[in-house]
């Protein structure tokens, strides 16, 4: 098969001699043999090992303190208040106590926590207009249609629409420090809890060279909400309209039903918060709107420290634990077997 | 074949009689007969695009994917985006589409070349060159030598003396001898007078069109009388004129209703068992399917009922929807969903991985003839990987297994062999092309084309040893064969080992000149003797001899007789004993080669006694009663006390390589069967000439019975011998019992190796209903199977016996078109390409010059293409429902909703795009072990045969595996984020973080698992699947940018969810633990049954590797020569009654005319003798089958390790 022949003549037809035409591409030919399977398996099993017992230690490093406030302390008649339909929509407010048993170092992070909240079904999902939301003129006094059913009220169009935006979370807190010298409010940062992306391009508000206001004239509330988009925060009025970060937080849907979201980071500024959140006694004070009761919902606030893995979630160190486990134990019995059969190439034999 | 209403408005005034007048359009016209012209393509432009659609919705996938379409437009169902299923619906389209047409442009090339060749049409009084496609039921056409015949005609005239024509019906019924048509006298009379032929008004009505190759009855009304017309008048399309100057043919029947076409059966549509096992396996997935949208709906319909209700606060319902209508629409939309479990892109993956394997058969080289210059073919694309899964090949004998060239190879001639080669030591050499040949320049009558070895036989000759004179002088006289004086002598043999015997004694100067019916003139060494012919004992197949008596120059009445050697033995004087044992001996040898023999023998006859003979003779050839056994004792009376000269060796050349082939695929537990139209004597000498047969076996029965009874007699006998501890009444049980549907015939297992011979009469006993079963059965218990006399129909109801009952894939091997029915009733056909008539080769999937590529063909080819078919599909179904299932868990926390776990985008290219290169490359590329391996073991085909690597098991392991990954994928990701935060701070459980997670989770998986499943790692490989990752991401990426969300902010959603995701420690190990728990069990598993259960697949590749460094070990030499004692075998193929016609008296000689119209007659055929038969004498390439070209093909196994 050595040399070409010329295209002409008597074997004009002849196939190219080329080593993909006749399959003879050079390969690599792997074979699950004991020499390359057992020492993967003992190399595995030693590297799950190690990340097992490196996330674990890890993850003790994190603080975390969870709160369940729906009934708790005084929210208890905020509860029943509401439970009353009359009540829908009017404010209350109530105070729940954390006590802190151990120093929270670093950057704290203030979460609120929803339970059985299905922000993942289909339809609550769809609900909601994009377009509208980056802030198209066209698309925000024409909602999409997959607002549905929360595209226009009383024939104008609601900003921002759909059913997400409309349930948004609109309880509000603020963290005491109970000090030996008295309580002093622990400062939270309000912004920079949202995605750089989420902030700064896939939420835009409607262009206007006047106020906010006038950029969603002719637009109107969504029906469960108190204030209009644009008096969503009125401490910082560049925290308005679509570009709100708890409103941004809030359209970024969870995944599961059970799921918290970023409230406020701690201010390290001032003492005694400038190593984080000292031990002590700590409430606080809420503004208790959100409904739960309806769906058999929990709310609660999370406090929380991070490292470089993320929060206090030990899944993933137990899960590499318990596979490390289990690989070490079929290497061990594939070492057996091996060394029992197949050693000798027995098998192997015709 | 054509759609509409023709075919059934032609169905539905089916003819019952033809009627047709010649040189009468109009009149003929009248009854609508076909045309000459054929048609094998679907599709014309117009229809091709309405056809192509209507034929591609009859797909079950195609039709679901229209209605998951429709179902996405409503849109309280719709649950993905329209693109996700059209994008993939039109691909699949307009792929199948592109191939159809190209297959259909290729069959109207094919059509039209037939329809275009010309023709000589007598219209108007004028002979025209016509298309074969305007040729009309009616017209008068003229044929030439070597001209195909265009259409099945009635003979009017011809060159020939007594209106005689010589037509060659290889391409009809394989058979390989020149057959003789007659015409009418009355017609014959006008000779090729053009005026006369032109105002022939004759009028034919005969039966309608069939496909009765023998048979036809008609009657002509020429002027007031009636002329019966049978088949020795007609001439059929497809058969070739030979040796024949010109003759005029009326046409009867043309294109689709000639027999040719009639026989052709039905070109049906070839599906492989794959494909089948593939239908039910959708099936039943769509009853998977439909289960899980059941349960996910019923959970629906709890979840509304419990949770869902209260959540309207949240997200209204419509007025007067309840959980009911909820779980209703869910259904549908879960529907949608889960749409991946049927994969649309399987089909289309399919497609081109046939595709593609079927291009590595045209291109192998290993199956190129360089003789022919014919590369190898796949016709069909959709068949390949069946060829991994043969069992039973059909095989035609002619052409296919061999050359059909006889040559005169050895002799014996009173006790001294002639014909091999020692070397200067006395060793024997075996011949090949550069031994040296015997000149025969001495002698200026000599044929150049025969080629002899050995040097002493030519000097015995010259030295005039007496027994070596006669043993010449006998070849030269006692035959049936024609001279022709023109250029140069020619001789007309009716079969070809008689052509080859005449020749040998031209060469060896004892050169046939010419015969009347009373004399035969031959040139012996150089000087003219005339031999007066007495008599003709002619040949039957139970005299298995002839003689001729002859009157010598010198007065001498001598008795030439030439025959089987028991026959002959029989009737040798008791002289001849010691002579006799010694033959034997040489016989004996010569049969273990593979050699037909002939015993020679002669005697003087007394004059007085011949008279007295003769006056009987004729008084009995006159006899009204009882002629044949009269003749018969008489024949006995003379044919005694022969004096033995010797005995010939003529070897029926074999294919290259054809008894190693059969070897292989014998070790590769293929069940060979050899159908043929040829005598049984000749098929069963081919049979262990070519390994089929063997000398080691413990019985060939021989099923040659005339009636039912006696048929099934012999085949009870046959059983009973092979499996003698059966109770006979046990041996046949009622067909109720076997033909249930669906239960194939067990094979039986027989201690010991049987071959069954069984012929055309009795076979079509056998093919009974009544019989078929008993005949399957014990033809399945023998290792090989010879058919012989069989008729094209025949062979395809014997492959069609097999393939109903045995449920086994078949092949059918053919040349010509007496094949041509059995190739398209096998799962796969193959034609033998290279020659002319091309029959067999259009009607094929697969073509190649030689048979032993065949074992090319299935052993490394077809067992790689099934290999690679079985991974991809594994594979296939592994991914698709790995990434299906996650969404089955993801509805358990998402209230049912049919919410999808991943980005629409990624739905939509998960098959198109991500998996799509890595999956064909391993489909592409894979081979577990090399070709050389293959050939090695050929038991690696076995596993095919048995559907081992795919079989309904295999689906659902690969199910229960995908279920195990499935859930691993949802499960981690959903613990190692459900309560946790990024590193700084935000969060991270929402949806579109969740969901890039997860497909980046399934799509690491896949591949890896994919990575296992390569046996075979090019860089094309490493390259499609590490591509596919980094196109993975780079797309992700992509759709998930500023710019791509801006375009369209609701298409895009996913905006930065990559960056966001992606950048974090926590996801990727996420990512790493998913993939070594899906891999885990996968690798432990396999290293189990590797170690402990291996399969020869696994044995190979382990010695493979072992021998890595090392060459694999050499191949014992090819075929050893088997010492046979066998030699039934004997040179005699041609028909009876022969001898009558030489001997007629109305049989005149006409003198030789050296044609002086413009047309150059026969232009090979003046060099020499044509060897009669198929390939001889007007090929192309003539003479290349004798003068091997060098530097070409070496024939053993060594072949394949020159690189």
């Amino acid at each position: 098969m050595g040399k070409e022949a010329a295209k002409k003549g008597p074997l004009a037809s002849r196939p190219d001699n080329s080593a993909f035409m006749q399959q003879r591409l050079p390969a690599w030919s792997p074979m699950l043999t004991a020499s390359t399977v057992l020492p993967f398996l003992y190399c595995m099993a030693a590297l799950c090992m190690f990340l097992g017992v490196l996330l674990l230690i890890t993850v003790e490093g994190t603080q975390e303190m969870k709160m369940d406030y729906t009934e708790a302390g005084s929210c208890n008649d905020c509860f029943k208040f509401l439970q009353n339909v009359i009540n829908a929509g009017k404010s209350c407010s109530c105070k729940v106590m954390i006590p802190l048993e151990q120093e929270f170092k670093g950057n704290v992070f203030f979460y609120y926590g929803l339970q059985n909240f299905h922000q993942n079904l289909r339809k609550y999902m769809d609900s909601r207009d994009d377009a509208q939301m980056v802030g198209r003129k066209y698309n925000l006094k024409k909602p999409s249609p997959y607002c549905e059913p929360y595209i226009t009220d009383k024939n104008l169009p609601i900003a921002p629409c759909g059913a997400v935006a409309n349930s948004m979370f609109n309880d509000s807190f603020s963290l005491w420090y109970h000090s030996p010298s008295g309580p002093i409010a622990v400062p939270l940062y309000r912004n920079g809890i949202t995605w750089y992306t989420d902030e700064n391009v896939k939420f835009r508000n409607p262009y206007s060279n006047q106020s906010l206001a006038q950029a969603f004239n002719g637009t109107t509330k969504p029906p469960y909400w108190q204030q209009p988009v644009y008096k969503l925060d009125p401490s910082n009025p560049n925290n308005n309209g679509f570009i709100n970060e708890d409103l941004i937080v809030w359209m970024r849907e969870a995944a599961f039903p059970n799921f918290k979201k970023l409230y406020g980071i701690l201010k390290r500024t001032k003492e005694p918060f400038t190593n984080g959140l000292p031990a002590g006694n700590y409430s606080i004070n809420i503004s208790y709107n959100f409904p739960v009761q309806h769906f058999n919902g929990r709310k609660q606030v999370v406090l929380s420290t991070v490292t470089w893995f993320g929060g206090q979630n030990r899944f993933l160190p137990i899960a590499y634990l318990v596979t490390s486990g289990l690989v070490l134990l079929m290497a061990v019995i594939l070492t057996v077997i091996w060394w029992k059969f197949g050693r000798n190439a027995k098998n192997m034999e015709e | 074949m054509s759609f509409f209403g023709l075919t059934w408005m032609r169905e539905r005034e089916r003819e019952s009689e033809r009627k047709l007048r010649a040189n009468d359009r109009e009149y003929n016209l009248a009854f609508k007969y076909a045309t000459n012209g054929i048609k094998t393509s679907k599709y014309n432009f117009f229809t091709f695009l309405p056809l192509n659609l209507f034929e591609q919705f009859q797909r079950i996938a195609n039709v679901y994917f229209l209605f998951l379409l429709l179902l996405q437009v409503i849109p309280q169902i719709s649950s993905l985006s329209w693109f996700t299923t059209v994008v993939p619906l039109i691909l699949v389209l307009a792929v199948t589409a592109a191939k159809d047409a190209t297959d259909d442009i290729n069959r109207h090339r094919n059509d039209n070349r037939v329809n275009n060749r010309k023709v000589q049409v007598l219209i108007d009084g004028k002979l025209c060159s016509e298309r074969w496609m305007d040729v009309k039921v009616g017209d008068i056409i003229k044929l030439e030598s070597n001209q195909f015949i265009t259409a099945d005609l009635l003979l009017l005239s011809s060159s020939e003396p007594l209106n005689l024509v010589y037509i060659e019906t290889a391409e009809l019924d394989g058979e390989t001898n020149l057959k003789v048509r007659q015409a009418l006298t009355v017609t014959g009379a006008m000779g090729d007078d053009i005026s006369r032929l032109a105002g022939f008004n004759g009028e034919v009505i005969c039966e309608a069109p069939n496909n009765r190759l023998d048979h036809f009855t008609g009657t002509l009304l020429f002027g007031d009388h009636k002329f019966s017309l049978d088949n020795g008048k007609i001439l059929l399309r497809g058969c070739t004129l030979r040796n024949t100057h010109w003759c005029y043919g009326l046409v009867l029947f043309g294109g689709p209703e000639t027999k040719l076409m009639q026989n052709c059966g039905k070109n049906i549509f070839k599906r492989t068992s794959i494909d089948h096992l593939m239908n039910v396996l959708v099936i039943f997935i769509f009853g998977v399917l439909a289960l899980m949208c059941a349960v996910l709906a019923v959970g629906n319909w709890l979840w509304e009922i419990n949770k869902g209700y209260r959540f309207t606060i949240f997200l209204p319902r419509q007025e007067d929807s309840n959980a009911s209508l909820s779980a209703f629409l869910t259904f549908w939309s879960y529907v949608i969903i889960l749409n991946t479990l049927v994969p649309i892109s399987l089909y289309v993956s399919v497609e081109v991985i046939r595709l593609g394997n079927s291009f590595y058969i045209d291109w192998d080289r290993k199956m190129y003839d360089a003789r022919s210059d014919t590369p190898a073919e796949a016709r069909t694309t959709t068949l390949n990987e069946e060829l991994g899964q043969v069992k039973y090949i059909f095989s035609d004998k002619t052409g296919t297994l061999t050359q059909n060239i006889m040559t005169f190879n050895k002799c014996t001639i009173n006790g001294k062999t002639y014909g091999d080669v020692y070397n200067y030591s006395g060793q024997r050499q075996d011949v090949n092309e550069h031994t040296e040949v015997v000149d025969f320049s001495f002698n200026p009558l000599a044929d150049t084309k025969f080629s002899f070895h050995d040097h002493s036989l030519v000097e015995d000759v010259k030295l005039g040893t007496p027994e070596v004179q006669g043993f010449f002088r006998l070849l030269a006289l006692c035959h049936t064969v024609m001279a022709e004086e023109k250029n140069e002598l020619a001789y007309q043999a009716q079969s070809p080992d008689e052509g080859a015997l005449v020749t040998a004694a031209r060469n060896f100067g004892f050169v046939f000149c010419s015969r009347t019916p009373e004399s035969i003139t031959i040139m012996e060494m150089g000087k003219q003797q005339r031999y007066e012919l007495l008599a003709i004992l002619d040949f039957n197949n139970v005299r298995k001899r002839m003689s001729v008596i002859v009157r010598s120059p010198g007065g001498r009445v001598s008795l030439y007789c030439k025959g089987a050697d028991t026959v002959i033995f029989e009737r040798l004087h008791p002289s001849c004993r010691n002579l006799m044992e010694v033959t034997t001996e040489h016989l004996n040898e010569f049969a273990g080669d593979g050699l037909r023999t002939l015993a020679l023998a002669y005697k003087d006859v007394d004059e007085e006694f011949l008279s007295s003979w003769r006056q009987r003779h004729h008084e009995a050839s006159t006899a009204l009663e009882d002629r044949e056994a009269k003749l018969e004792l008489l024949f006995e009376e003379m044919e005694t006390d022969l004096l033995l000269l010797g005995a010939t060796a003529i070897e029926d050349k074999l294919q290259d390589g054809v008894p190693q082939t059969i070897e292989q695929l014998s070790k590769a537990d293929i069940k060979m069967w050899v159908l043929t139209g040829d005598k049984q004597e000749t098929a069963e000498n081919i049979g262990y000439s070519c390994n089929l047969l063997r000398e080691e076996m413990n019985e060939v029965f021989v099923i040659s019975g005339n009636t039912p009874d006696e048929v099934r007699e012999e085949l009870r006998n046959a059983w009973t011998t092979m499996k003698p501890d059966k109770a006979e009444g046990m041996v046949f049980l009622p067909e109720s019992l076997l033909s249930k549907r669906g239960s194939a015939i067990k094979d039986e297992v027989v201690t010991g190796e049987y071959g069954l011979v069984i012929n055309g009469n009795s076979l079509a006993y056998a093919l009974d209903d009544s019989m078929a079963l008993d005949f399957l059965w014990t033809a399945c218990m023998c290792q090989a199977v010879i058919c012989c006399r069989v008729t094209p129909l025949q062979k395809a109801q014997v492959v069609e016996l097999v393939k109903k009952y045995k449920k086994a894939v078949t092949l059918a091997i053919g040349d010509g078109a007496n094949d041509v029915s059995m190739i398209k009733a096998a799962h796969i056909g193959v034609g033998i390409s290279g020659q002319e008539g091309m029959q067999a080769v259009s009607s094929s999937d697969y073509s190649f010059a030689q048979f032993r590529f065949l074992q090319r063909l299935l052993l490394v080819h077809g067992r790689w293409s099934y290999l690679r078919m079985c991974k991809f599909l594994r594979y296939f179904f592994y991914k698709n429902f790995t990434f299906t299932f996650v969404h089955f868990w993801f509805a358990f926390f998402c209230g049912f909703s049919a919410q999808t776990v991943y980005d629409e985008w990624f739905i939509t290219l998960y098959n198109l795009v991500y998996t799509a290169l890595p999956v064909l490359g391993l489909s592409l590329f894979d081979q577990d072990v090399d070709d050389v391996w293959s050939f090695q073991y050929p038991q690696l085909y076995v596993p095919g045969q048995l559907n081992m690597y795919f079989s309904k098991t295999a689906f659902f392991k690969c199910a229960l595996h995908s279920g195990f990954s499935s859930l691993v994928l949802f499960f981690i990701p959903y613990g190692a984020m459900s309560d946790t935060m990024r590193n700084d701070g935000k969060d991270l459980g929402d949806y579109q973080s969740f969901a890039v997670i997860t497909q980046t989770c399934l799509l690491v998986t896949v591949c890896i698992q994919l990575s296992l499943e390569v046996a075979y790692w090019t860089t094309v490989n490493t390259i499609f699947v590490v591509g596919s990752l980094v196109m993975y991401f780079v797309v992700t990426f992509a759709m998930y940018s500023n710019g791509m969300f801006l375009l369209s902010p609701s298409s895009f959603s996913f905006i930065g969810t990559a960056r966001n995701t992606l950048n974090q420690p926590n996801v990727w190990l996420t990512i790493l633990l998913t993939s070594i728990m899906c891999v885990l069990p996968v690798l432990v598993y396999r290293f189990l049954t590797i170690q402990l259960w291996p399969t020869v697949n696994d044995k190979v590749m382990f010695k493979a590797r072992q021998a890595k460094a090392a060459p694999p070990p050499l191949s014992r030499k090819a075929r050893m020569r088997r010492g046979s004692s066998r030699r039934s075998g004997y040179a005699f193929s041609h028909a009876q009654g022969y001898g009558e016609l030489v001997t007629s008296r109305r049989f005149l000689r006409r003198p030789t005319v050296s044609p002086s119209s413009g047309i150059t007659p026969m232009k090979r055929s003046t060099t020499s003798f044509i060897p009669m038969g198929r390939s001889a004498g007007y090929s192309p390439t003539a003479g290349a089958h004798n003068t091997k070209v060098p530097d070409v093909e070496v024939t053993s196994l060594q072949m394949y390790r020159t690189t």
